[in-house]
């Protein structure tokens, strides 16, 4: 496995663990507080950044573990981050629009906020796991 | 993007061994790519652009066709 698809399993697996947590708090909270009152922010921020931490310790430790012939990418890897951002992009897409969307109709932070972050989430998840396929079971125009 | 199975098959596994038993690293090193990409190309997981093509042909010192294959029809 090259160094830069081992980073892209790193990513895969924070990426979504840290929405699991942020999405387990917050249900936590929501069952004994109306939505509107809900503090998700610090909760949204702290797993955001959690992850992106994750993410860094993650690849440095598994690069220990099992290290890399190198750690440059080539075209392949560059090919294949390319074509799973494009893929995945409509997710930030959509999770604009419906922010937008939300925001004109005078929805609650609350909503706008989750629905662009589960776009960020669903473009990262989506994006790494098309990228993981792409690796596997290979990359063709 | 992971679309269907390339139709092109190719030799360069049998010119590495032809050529000394040349490892996928140092094939890998001589184009400037990673033993990953050369594993996915002798695989048929990716087809490389016409230049890197060329590029492992000039390695072996054959013509772009004995390296690679494409059934007519």
């Amino acid at each position: 496995m090259s160094y830069e698809e081992k980073g892209v399993w790193v990513y895969l697996v924070t990426s979504a663990a840290g929405y699991l947590v942020y999405l387990a708090i917050i249900a936590g909270r929501v069952a004994s507080t109306p939505v509107t009152a809900v503090s998700y922010v610090p909760v949204l921020l702290w797993t955001a950044g959690a992850a992106i931490l994750a993410s860094v310790i993650g690849r440095t430790l598994v690069e220990t573990a099992r290290p890399s012939d190198s750690r440059r990418s080539d075209v392949r890897d560059r090919e294949i981050a390319r074509s799973g951002e494009f893929a995945s992009r409509w997710f930030i897409v959509a999770g604009a629009a419906a922010g937008l969307a939300m925001a004109l109709a005078r929805w609650d932070y609350f909503w706008i906020a989750n629905v662009i972050y589960l776009g960020f989430v669903l473009w990262a998840v989506a994006g790494s796991a098309l990228k993981v396929a792409a690796y596997r079971s290979g990359l063709q125009p | 993007m992971t679309g269907k199975p390339t139709r092109i098959t190719n030799s360069i596994r049998a010119l590495r061994f032809a050529r000394g038993e040349m490892t996928q690293a140092q094939l890998a090193l001589r184009i400037g790519v990673t033993r990953q990409t050369i594993i996915a190309i002798e695989q048929g997981r990716y087809s490389p652009s016409l230049e890197m093509a060329f590029q492992i042909a000039q390695v072996f010192q054959v013509p772009l066709d004995e390296v690679f294959q494409y059934p007519a029809g």
